[in-house]
């Protein structure tokens, strides 16, 4: 890549004592009460200068224990580096080396539990904003395809490689496998790409725009996307190793867990899969006229506190929700969702309702819902895993009148598939087993993401799939 | 994009299409279904598979105008494209030789029980097929089920064509003889028809076979909002059906649920004829 002259202007001459005494860039965000009722982008981006800035406060540690704290190891120091000379395409190529979807890490990823928790800077003051600055470069290359257009130069293999599931984990290996020199196909049973970023995470986190370029993007790799195919249904594992030199399982976990409470049958309830696929996938509620429908209630609970949680009660909210709530048994210390994620949503006006388990919905004579009976609870002794386990207080409960109900206790390995592959070795929870090299039971295929792991996040199925890419190269190659 | 080879009308708002899907008529078995979206930002709609050629690499469709997506399904001509057509999914119908069976088809319903019809058949069933319809016009698909059935009986609720009233009294019929009484049903149709066919077999104890229609979205098992009640467990119909034990049903709970998009429906229903986009209606 070429030196940028022209950006020097930016870099600010400061001294190590000055880049000691920069506080943290602030996210701009867009106003609470505006931003509530629409799905623009809640976060509006670093601007350039603020960018630079805040790299100068990296330390570019010997020791990066930032690195030590990404689950893919990007190599933060010297991305950020060259963001604080102000060569950003350099920065740009040091980025995509390490991670396939940086617009959409740098958005999602929960920072503050990886590389910002273990940066040194955080023992004396705040660590370097470590996402933000991710996300600067990875928007800024999006804006400046010219200066950071990739040119394949590989020869192809000659390989095949057939992907199932169009999801992070499936992405990112598409894009290694392509820059290896073999041909790659996707598919997906959805009529979209993205998986979980598409159908999952709303717009005002993630703009549904960033997927399409990245997904463009793997497709001037050569990578063939093709929507509308189940595997297990509209072809079988079996068909696909005949067809392929190699597979790569990366379907998610993608099945709903009940809430097995009286009552989650009546109108208004929903699986946070369902209501957030109506939004998300179909445009529920967000676009005027919108053909497929959605219940848009005043009064609405949401179980759990996951990001899935605070996605859904979020997307009520924007949905015109009075009263939008989430419902924990716990207290917000154990919340597991991001902390930006909480933090967004208090400000949007997100009620949060404690140390509070759902026992039951409550219907009308029509069967729709009008109410959440919860049991309210205490915090007792620490169990196995350190947390303080939830305890109900006895004869304490209480009604909350709602309208609607959705359920965001997680998701489960969806047996569709695996079912009809008798010979892939499965857990005793229904995920793929795979070795240390991702290999599953059957030779040739491999897996990785949700399916192996349960839930988990981007980054880490992102890094299954760089994995697996290196696996699937090296298997290939001793063909 | 799938292409539309032939769209026939072939009742009133019920339409045939044939399909262009290699890969979905392969895999397919009686009993599955595709979903479908006419185009980009239409809703998700599901729809049996009904009978599919696997050298032309075609699937039909059978498909009752009833709302805005529908219409607009069935507002495309041979040559024009479907948009997504994913599948097949659900469980394929679990045929063996009962011996002597009956088919019940209702209305639209007529058109799923033909891939039903089909299998019975080539399984070696002696099969009495019984179409209702609202009247005359609203009876589906007589040549074909009459080619495979040993009998076919026809009602209709205003008696212009077969028998006057239900499909029900007919079968009570049947079943009050020891003679033609099935060992197995088949019922599909409206909620009402395949409950009341339920509860007149139920004493007897005739495995009786219905296939359910509720909302679904993506068709994979990911959204739980097909969800039924079958013997007190929850099971979700796009994976774990279409067809269940008709005894075990809770017929209320699927009348119930199906009646949740019922403002919206009828607000798009209006929009859409207030747009000009009368299709299917001609
Ligand atoms: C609402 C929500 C919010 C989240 N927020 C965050 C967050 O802020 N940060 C974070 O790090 N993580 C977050 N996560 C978790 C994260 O999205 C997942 O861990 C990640 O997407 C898993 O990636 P994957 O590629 O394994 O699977 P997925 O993204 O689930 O993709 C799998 C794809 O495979 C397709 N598929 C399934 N079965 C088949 C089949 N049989 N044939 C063909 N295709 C199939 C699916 O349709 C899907 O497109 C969130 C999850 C949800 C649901
Ligand atoms: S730990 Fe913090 S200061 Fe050190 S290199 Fe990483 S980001 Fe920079
Ligand atoms: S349609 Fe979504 S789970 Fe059945």
């Amino acid at each position: 890549m070429t030196e940028q002259p022209k950006n020097n202007d930016n870099k600010p001459k400061l001294s190590a004592k000055e880049r000691m005494a920069l506080p943290r860039a602030q996210m701009p965000e867009r106003d609470a009460t505006i931003r509530s009722r629409n799905f623009e982008e809640v976060n509006t981006g670093l601007t350039e200068e603020m960018a630079i800035l805040e790299a100068q406060r990296c330390l570019k540690c010997k020791n990066r224990q930032c690195v030590e704290g990404c689950p893919v190891r990007v190599s933060i120091p010297e991305f950020i580096g060259a963001l604080a000379t102000g060569n950003i395409a350099e920065a740009v190529r040091v980025l995509r080396k390490d991670t396939a979807l940086p617009a959409v890490c740098g958005r999602v990823c929960p920072q503050e539990t990886q590389c910002e928790e273990k940066c040194i800077r955080a023992v004396k003051a705040k660590p370097v904003a470590i996402g933000y600055l991710e996300r600067f470069v990875a928007d800024w290359a999006m804006n400046h395809p010219a200066e950071t257009h990739e040119t394949l130069t590989v020869t192809p293999t000659g390989k095949t490689v057939a992907i199932v599931g169009c999801g992070p984990a499936g992405l990112t290996a598409a894009g290694e496998l392509a820059r290896l020199g073999h041909k790659v196909s996707i598919f997906e049973a959805l009529h979209d790409t993205g998986g979980v970023l598409r159908y999952g995470i709303p717009e005002f986190r993630l703009p549904k725009e960033i997927i399409d370029k990245e997904v463009a993007h793997l497709g001037e790799l050569g990578v063939v996307i093709e929507c509308n195919v189940i595997i297990g249904k509209t072809m079988t594992l079996e068909e696909l190793r005949k067809d392929y030199h190699a597979v790569f399982i990366a379907n998610g976990a993608g099945l709903p867990m009940m809430l097995n409470i009286p009552g989650e049958n009546l109108k208004g309830v929903y699986s946070a899969n369902e209501f957030l696929t109506r939004v998300n996938l179909m445009g529920a509620g967000q676009v005027a006229d919108s053909t497929t429908p959605i219940i848009q209630g005043d009064n609405v609970a949401v179980i759990g506190a996951g990001n899935t949680a605070m996605d859904c009660v979020r997307t009520a909210r924007r949905l015109g929700a009075k009263r939008a709530m989430i419902i924990y048994r716990r207290t917000e210390a154990e919340m597991p969702a991001r902390k930006e994620e909480i933090h967004h949503a208090k400000e949007e006006g997100i009620e949060f309702v404690l140390l509070t388990a759902p026992l039951g919905v409550v219907g009308n004579s029509e069967n729709w819902a009008t109410g959440l009976r919860c049991q309210k609870m205490a915090l007792g002794e620490p169990d196995a895993s350190g947390r303080r386990k939830p305890m109900p207080i006895e004869g304490a409960f209480e009604e909350l009148p709602v309208d609607v109900v959705i359920n965001a206790l997680g998701t489960r390995a969806n047996p569709l598939l695996t079912q009809t592959a008798p010979d892939l070795k499965l857990n005793k929870w229904g995920n793929i087993e795979i070795n240390e090299s991702t290999a599953t039971s059957i030779k040739g295929v491999f897996a990785g993401g949700d399916i192996v792991r349960g839930g988990a996040t981007v980054i880490l199925a992102m890094g299954d799939g760089k994995k697996a890419a290196g696996a699937i190269h090296e298997y290939l190659c001793g063909l | 994009m799938f292409k539309v080879l032939s769209n026939e009308i072939l009742a009133p708002e019920l339409h045939k299409l044939v399909v262009v899907a290699p890969r979905v008529a392969k895999a397919r078995k009686a009993g599955q279904f595709v979903i479908v979206r006419a185009d980009v930002g239409d809703e998700r709609i599901p729809l049996t598979i009904g009978d599919a050629d696997v050298e032309a690499g075609t699937v039909s469709l059978f498909i009752q105008a009833i709302g805005a997506s529908t219409r607009k399904l069935v507002a495309i001509q041979a040559g024009g494209f479907i948009r997504d057509v994913a599948g097949p999914l659900g469980l394929a119908t679990h045929l063996e030789n009962y011996g002597r069976v009956a088919c019940i088809g209702g209305g639209v319903g007529t058109a799923v029980l033909y891939p039903l019809v089909k299998g019975l058949a080539q399984a070696g069933n002696e099969i009495t097929t019984i179409i209702g319809g609202r009247s005359a016009p609203y009876v589906i698909l007589q040549k074909e089920l009459g080619a495979l059935s040993k009998n076919l009986l026809l009602t209709t609720d205003d008696g212009s064509l077969g028998v006057k009233g239900f499909v029900t009294n007919v079968l009570k019929e049947l079943m009050s003889n020891p003679e033609t009484c099935p060992k197995a049903v088949f019922a599909v149709g409206p909620g009402p028809m395949m409950k009341a066919v339920a509860e007149m077999t139920r004493a007897d104890k005739i495995p009786t076979i219905v296939s359910l229609n509720p909302i679904m979205i993506d068709g994979t098992g990911m959204c739980g909002g097909c969800r039924v009640d079958v013997g007190g467990e929850v099971k979700f119909a796009c994976v774990d059906g279409p067809e269940f034990d008709g005894h075990l049903v809770d017929f209320d709970l699927l009348r119930d649920r199906l009646s949740t998009y019922k403002d919206q429906e009828r607000r798009a229903l209006d929009r859409c004829s207030a747009d000009k986009c009368k299709i299917g209606r001609s």
